[in-house]
Formats: structure tokens, sequence, C-alpha cells
């Protein structure tokens, strides 16, 4: 595509763009302070990494907050097992996020810089590492690298704070929330690396010129991950408002014919295919949808697989992903977990599916954070669009491929 | 605006012990593994001594009582 941004420059397949070249390509950032915050604002930047919540606002959040000076945490966790664009923008753009890191510590007076990176992205952890040691000295001086576990959770803006403090990656009660206390009980903004990118852009060219961009009434571009059923898997840059069937082709195209789209991970929701193309690329169109953008991962399924054996691992997944904290989330999920799973196993069965029914009603909600609200939206999802599938189901889990 | 009493429950400490739904029948259930379900809306007048007893007894301290604003019906 023409017009990327974050994207834009060197070839990727290169690597790390350098110090160097990331500064003549790109020049100084212009806006920081009061006015990047504004801009931010009026920019309608959303943060990348799920809870798509208005950047500006968060901004402005951690700015009014008084107790202690702040502290930045840089969220490169992805934990989410289908996404790859964090770590793809973390290992070929490092700079750009870092700069957005920066502006945001300058802005914000942060103390602290705390670049946080799951272990298992080892090339983007190097990556990261050597940029920073490109940086400034009174950039270096403030920043600092914790790895997160391998953890669904672990990039939930509390439980990062958590295992920041005592090294461990499990949610804690809300409030306080971690833009009023977190990091050693000082206001922490958590933001996603590739939300930090557009910042460090829209502190260069303005909020006009990230609107500039957006189809469809959105603003900007963002990163997604295309998946599962399609020719060439992998993270591309779309503008933002781009149709989820505008984005396949982008990807050379559904590898087959199509059943349905899972869009936004394993926290998103499925959606037969024939509904799925037509919808934008966009939080905001998304939510009056009915659903959520995440982090940009859109799972294309091939008519030839089965939606609720596929369901029915991923709800195990997300049950094992339990921190184990809150009885309906540990209980709940793994109850949820286990009648999918016997339903992909042994057959459709009209008790099994009545339970879940009743359970997904009773489990959201009754979490510290929102891990069971997230595992039974998703099943939701799937006892809407694969209705037909979970009723009729065949026992034929095990001659699926995982 | 007037102020109503909301339970809430801290998911963390909770451990299902289930001594409040027992003690509040009214407002408190359990679910199919023994944690407990409030029912939506502040609790009735009628029910707050109840509801006091039901807090001061939760064995890990997890319910709590806490007194929220509530739009008014003429303020909505």
């Amino acid at each position: 595509m023409t017009g990327l941004r974050l994207l834009a420059g060197p070839d990727l397949a290169s690597g790390a763009e350098s110090d160097a070249n990331h500064s003549r390509r790109l020049g100084a950032p212009k806006l920081s302070g009061r006015a990047l915050i504004e801009a931010l604002a009026s920019s309608g930047l959303t943060g990348r990494g799920g809870g798509s919540f208005p950047v500006g606002t968060k901004w402005r959040a951690v700015a009014a907050a008084s107790k202690g000076s702040p502290v930045v945490v840089v969220n490169g966790a992805e934990g989410e097992p289908q996404s790859h664009k964090d770590r793809v923008l973390m290992s070929t753009r490092p700079h750009l996020v870092l700069d957005g890191a920066f502006l945001a510590a300058h802005t914000l007076r942060a103390r602290e810089v705390i670049v946080y990176i799951g272990e298992e992205h080892r090339a983007a952890r190097a990556a990261m590492d050597r940029a920073l040691a490109e940086r400034t000295e009174s950039e270096r001086r403030i920043a600092r690298m914790v790895g997160a576990p391998q953890r669904y959770v672990a990039g939930e803006s509390r439980a990062a704070v958590h295992l920041i403090e005592a090294g461990v990656a499990t949610p804690t009660t809300a409030p306080p929330r971690s833009h009023e206390r977190g990091v050693a009980g000082a206001p922490t903004l958590v933001q996603n690396v590739e939300t930090l990118a557009h910042v460090a852009l829209i502190a260069r060219y303005g909020d006009a010129w990230f609107r500039s961009a957006g189809r469809r009434g959105a603003a900007g571009t963002l990163l997604i991950t295309v998946a599962g059923g399609v020719k060439r898997p992998g993270v591309l840059e779309v503008e933002a408002g781009t149709t989820i069937e505008e984005a396949v082709a982008m990807a050379d195209g559904p590898s087959g014919p199509a059943s349905a789209v899972l869009i936004g991970g394993y926290f998103g929701a499925w959606v037969a295919a024939a509904k799925a193309w037509e919808l934008p690329l966009d939080a905001a169109a998304l939510k009056t949808e009915g659903f959520n953008l995440g982090c940009g991962v859109v799972g294309v399924l091939p008519a030839g697989r089965c939606g609720v054996c596929d369901t029915a691992r991923i709800m195990r997944y997300l049950a094992e992903e339990s921190s184990a904290q809150c009885g309906p989330c540990f209980f709940g999920l793994r109850a949820l977990s286990d009648a999918c799973s016997r339903i992909a196993e042994r057959g459709a069965n009209r008790d099994e599916i009545a339970r879940l029914k009743r359970w997904v009603v009773e489990v959201p909600g009754r979490g510290a954070c929102r891990h069971p609200d997230g595992a039974v939206m998703f099943l939701r999802s799937a006892l809407a669009t694969f209705a037909d599938e979970f009723a009729a189901h065949p026992a034929h889990w095990r001659q699926q491929p995982a | 605006m007037r102020t109503a009493l909301r339970l809430s429950i801290d998911r963390i400490k909770c451990d299902g012990h289930g001594l409040c739904a027992e003690l509040l029948p009214e407002i408190i259930r359990l679910d199919d593994w023994g944690y407990p379900i409030i029912a939506a809306g502040p609790v009735p007048e009628g029910l707050a001594p109840l509801a006091q007893r039901a807090v001061a007894s939760c064995p890990v301290l997890a319910l709590a009582l806490a007194l929220a604003l509530q739009p008014t019906a003429a303020s909505k």
C-alpha cells in the first residue's frame, strides 16, 4: 500500500532502523508538553493494545494526578497468541516507539521509563536494547528494560504494574487504576508500543495530518495481523476504516472459501464471513456493531475447519490463562472450557448448550480484571455465529488438526 | 441526587465461603462454584442492617458496603 506511516522507510526485511537513519528520515519531533497532549486529544488516536481508550484523555489523567512524579510503561508484552504487530514494529522501527516513550516522559515529567517486552519476543527485545543504547545519556539514564512473562494477561495494565513492582504478572483489584496509582504508587501511563509510535509521528506532523489518513470517517492508520486462511498471513499497516475484505485482499486474498472471521483476537468475536467482509477496521465503528478492534487481529476461518473445535481449543487456552485469583474466572472459565471440549469431543448435547448459555450470563463482570469478560464475550460470539454447528456437532475433535 | 447503599466484592479476596448468601438471600445468590452473585441495583433500605451483618460476617473481609450517589428520577 502507498501511504505507509509507521512502516514507511527502509525495507522491513533489513531489520531495525538505526537512530541515524531514523533521525535523517523523520527529523526531530516538534510538539511536546501541553501542545502534544492537545494534539493527541484532537487527533482521535486511541490505544492499540486492545482497549481502544482515547490517548489524549489518558495522558490528561496522568498529568492531572498530582501525587509524585509519574512513570511511563512502554507496553510490548503482546501476549495475544495470534498478534504479531507489536513485535514487528519493535523489531523494525524501535526508535519510533522510543520517541513516543520519551515524548511521554518529557510531557508528563516522568522520572522513569520502563520498557516492558514479552520474554518470548527475543528479536524485538534485542532490537529495542540496541536502539536504547543509541539514545542520549539523559534518556538512557531514566529507562530500563523489564521482561514480560509469556502469559495472556501479562499485558493488562495492572498486571504489568504488578510484575514491575513485585515480579508477579497478575492483575490487582481496581480502583486504584494505574494512571492514579501504579508503579511505586506513582501515577503510571501504561501505553502500547504501536500507540507510542503514532505519538512520535503526531508530534512531528500534527493531529490534522494524522486524521488525513483513514476511510469511512475513521482517523489514521493501524497495524493489523492477518492470520489463518489467507495466502500471505502477516502484519499490515492499513488506513483505519479499511474493510476486512480489503485487508484480506492486501494479504493476497483468502486461501479458499472462508466461513467466519475472528475479529480482535481471543477477546474478540467470531463473525460470519459474509458479514465480516463489510466491517471496517476502526475501533469506534466496530463498537457500534458490538465488536472490538482489540489488538487488530483478523483471523480467517477456512470453510473446511470446524468453528466449534477451534472455539473449544481457544476456550481451553483462556481457561488455562486465568490467573486463578478470582473464583468466577478460575472455576467459571474451566467449566465453560470443559463443556466446549465435551461438545467438540463427544458431539452436540442440548444440556451442555443450555448450561453454557446460563454461564455466559453469570460469569462476566465478576473478576478483578476483564479476563473472564473477554473470554465470555468470545464464547458468546461463537454460540451465535456457530449456532447450527454447536447444535449438530459430530464427535470429530480428534480428527481436526490443532 | 441521593445516596444509596451498594454491595461490592473484592473478587481476589473472596474464597466462596458463602456466608453472605445465607445471611442475605434476598440480594446474594451463589453460582455453581459457590461464589456470590449480587443482584443489580442498590441495597433496599429495609435490608441495610442485614447487609451490614453480611459484611461483618465475611471471613476474608471481601464484602463491602459503600454509599454511592444515585440519580433520582428528577435528575435523570
